[in-house]
């Protein structure tokens, strides 16, 4: 179960390009177990060490940079965590200590995957981004109130995001979905009751 | 919301014009949840060795089970080895791993696994089509992006995450934000040697990668009815592509012969009343969509990508567009302006679940009977099942691949993309019949040209990118 997410400051790191996707974020050569573990060392494998396969920074990436050592929010473009639904790119995020990801626009099951393994996913206009990472780049600090729906300046400027409900209890509680749903385990029957009468082909046990 | 006001509220919305989408949608809501969001249930789960054993792990690792291990299967495609002769060796380092691990765990959850040789082994979006079961209105999740290939039959399928992947399996339900609708309608016929996927390629390339972004899509119009059913599995296969939620297909008199008579399909009289039931899963006239699109699919031609992002298409008679981003073209070695037809190639791929069905096979081997692959050129064919494989062996279609001088593979996901072992030579720039132009997606520099089966092969003949319709069908041998 992830930690409750209320609150976070923390270094935000820009990578402002667009469509940055899940096959970049954790090259699928890095994904070596079958686990959800173990994944940290490959972020962005690809653009941070300099040969595949090597571990030797490239300087020129941002993480790379000693100004972002210790980076717990990444900044993003449009389209952010596009491509493949693997989750092992959010589970590498989290791993890195990323807490919250600020973009233009998400892919929605890389946005549902940070949600879950929470990571805050927080959609801001392309300005707004953009005087943030502006910002991050001459040393601020971005802080994030989850519940609140904001991401703040030192300076006192702040930004508001939407956060559905049910995401926003899920990052600030820790709350497992599993749980949450079996919570309507009445209704789940009662539905099944009424839809195997009227679809019973969906049904393939009784087929056996 | 009381019971009344419940079934007031019901009555009304049945009464009014529904999309197909939201005839899925009502058909499977359990309940409604804060935010806009619902209680799915949820058909079919399929699972590969990807991702299937995190999951089922994970699921165990939490003290749960499987709610209904019957509608749950599992497929060993991704990382499996294409070579012949394969077993669970597998090129790819640590690989073999996922493969154990996941049967292991298939096995002790009581799910359907197809394994590594087992007959109706193939890639997921293949096989499920093939063995009936994905069905029209079911809805279908796997933990894979292109489980959108599936609502080319009337379902509502679509990727998920492995968390997710466990709520469904756990549960039998996800928790779904509703998302909105998109109609996009193809007017007109396609042109001889113009496909499905030049169809999705201009959509993409025209609307951008982030065009369709969180939307259920349907796709309509008297180009789509045409195609076949394997030509819909395709255009839906790329809605992902668009950023959509899922692209879906009103079922039809194609969809319903598609299905008959396969393995987890309904049969007798469980068979006409699932037909009758399918026969309403249409948009209603006068139904809207949260937005609308529309191409002539007359005026398309077969398209190429020329960049890292499938929006990065063109028409294969076209060039590198004059703004082209520096990244992009400083990955794929091109320049502004460039022509694409032309550009010699190291490598011709077939294969994925974009393009590797019996149609897609037949479509290439006409192209290439009698033809030879231009020396240097590495080319593969990799069929999408092994059934597809099987069945293109009966016809000799094999024959006609490796005596043009393309190797011939066991099914699986192959070089669609890399994960650590066999790719093409660092830096081969590849025409290749599958979704994703990614950097580094088929390995590490490799230069991806997305294209349809025809444009593979008849570029693989060329040595460099290549229009189909410039040759006929091939000379006999
Ligand atoms: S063929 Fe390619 S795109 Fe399709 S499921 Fe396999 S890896 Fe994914």
């Amino acid at each position: 179960m992830p930690e409750p997410l209320t609150t976070h400051t923390g270094v935000a790191a820009p990578l402002l390009r667009d469509n940055i996707d899940t096959d970049a974020i954790i090259p699928s050569r890095e994904m070596k177990t079958t686990g959800k573990t173990g994944l940290a060392e490959g972020l962005f494998a690809g653009w941070r060490y300099l040969a595949p396969g090597t571990r030797d920074p490239d300087p020129s990436f941002v993480l790379n940079q000693p100004a972002y050592a210790g980076a717990t929010i990444l900044l993003g473009g449009s389209n952010f965590g596009c491509g493949s639904s693997r989750e092992h790119a959010v589970w590498a995020l989290a791993e890195f200590g990323i807490r919250a990801v600020i973009a233009t626009s998400f892919a929605p099951i890389f946005f549902g995957n940070c949600v879950r393994n929470g990571i805050c996913p927080a959609v801001l206009p392309p300005e707004a981004v953009a005087e943030i990472a502006a910002a991050a780049e001459a040393g601020s600090q971005v802080s994030l109130d989850v519940e609140a729906g904001t991401v703040s300046l030192a300076d006192g400027r702040t930004w508001s995001f939407s956060l559905e409900a049910e995401a926003r209890a899920m990052l600030t509680e820790g709350l497992d979905a599993i749980d949450l749903t079996l919570k309507l385990r009445d209704r789940i029957a009662a539905f099944h009751a009424r839809d195997r009468a009227e679809r019973p082909w969906i049904y393939l046990e009784e087929q056996a | 919301m009381t019971g009344a006001r419940w079934r007031r509220r019901w009555r009304r919305r049945l009464a009014e014009p529904r999309t197909l989408f939201a005839k899925l949608w009502d058909q499977h809501r359990v309940a409604d949840l804060p935010g806009g969001a619902a209680l799915i249930a949820i058909d079919r789960i399929f699972l590969h060795e990807r991702t299937g054993a995190a999951a089922l792990g994970g699921l165990k690792a939490a003290g749960r089970s499987v709610a209904d291990p019957a509608r749950v299967f599992c497929v060993m495609d991704h990382i499996v080895d294409t070579r012949p002769g394969r077993d669970d060796r597998t090129l790819m380092p640590g690989g073999q791993a996922f493969i154990t691990e996941t049967r292991a765990a298939a096995r002790e959850a009581g799910l359907t696994l197809f394994d590594v040789t087992d007959p109706d082994q193939g890639i997921v979006h293949v096989v499920s089509p093939e063995l009936g079961i994905v069905l029209p209105g079911a809805t279908l999740v796997a933990p894979d992006s292109h489980t959108c290939t599936q609502g080319a039959l009337g379902a509502l399928a679509w990727g998920i995450g492995s968390s997710e992947a466990e709520h469904a399996m756990a549960t039998g339900t996800l928790r779904v934000a509703t998302p909105r609708t998109m109609r996009v309608t193809y007017t007109g016929k396609l042109g001889r040697g113009v496909t499905p996927k030049d169809m999705i390629l201009a959509l993409i390339a025209r609307h951008e990668a982030g065009g369709g972004k969180g939307h259920v899509v349907e796709f309509a119009g008297e180009a789509v009815t045409a195609l076949d059913m394997e030509g819909r599995m395709t255009l839906c296969n790329m809605a992902t592509e668009f950023a959509a939620m899922t692209g879906v297909i009103a079922p039809d008199e194609a969809t319903f012969d598609y299905l008959a008579g396969r393995r987890y399909a309904p049969r007798g009289a469980a068979w006409d009343r699932a037909v009758a039931h399918w026969r309403t899963l249409a948009t209603d006239p006068g139904a809207s969509f949260d937005a609308e699109l529309e191409i002539d699919a007359a005026a398309l031609e077969p398209m190429v990508s020329w960049g890292t992002s499938p929006e990065h298409s063109v028409a294969i008679s076209g060039a590198v567009p004059g703004d082209a981003g520096d990244r992009p073209l400083a990955y794929m070695g091109l320049r502004p302006g460039e022509a694409l037809a032309g550009l010699p190639i190291d490598a011709a791929f077939i294969g994925s679940c974009t393009n590797s069905r019996l149609s897609d096979l037949r479509r290439a081997a006409a192209l290439l009977t009698g033809r030879r692959v231009a020396p240097g050129v590495k080319a593969l064919c990799v069929p999408g099942s092994s059934a597809v494989k099987r069945a293109a062996e009966a016809e000799g279609l094999d024959k006609v691949f490796t005596e043009a001088g393309f190797e011939w593979r066991e099914s699986g996901c192959s070089m669609c993309f890399y994960a650590g072992g066999e790719s093409f030579p660092a830096g081969s720039r590849v025409v290749s019949s599958t979704n994703r132009n990614f950097e580094g997606r088929q390995g590490p520099g490799i230069r991806t040209h997305v294209a349809s089966p025809e444009t593979v092969v008849a570029s693989a003949i060329a040595g460099r990118i290549a229009d189909p319709r410039a040759i006929g069908e091939g000379a006999d041998a």
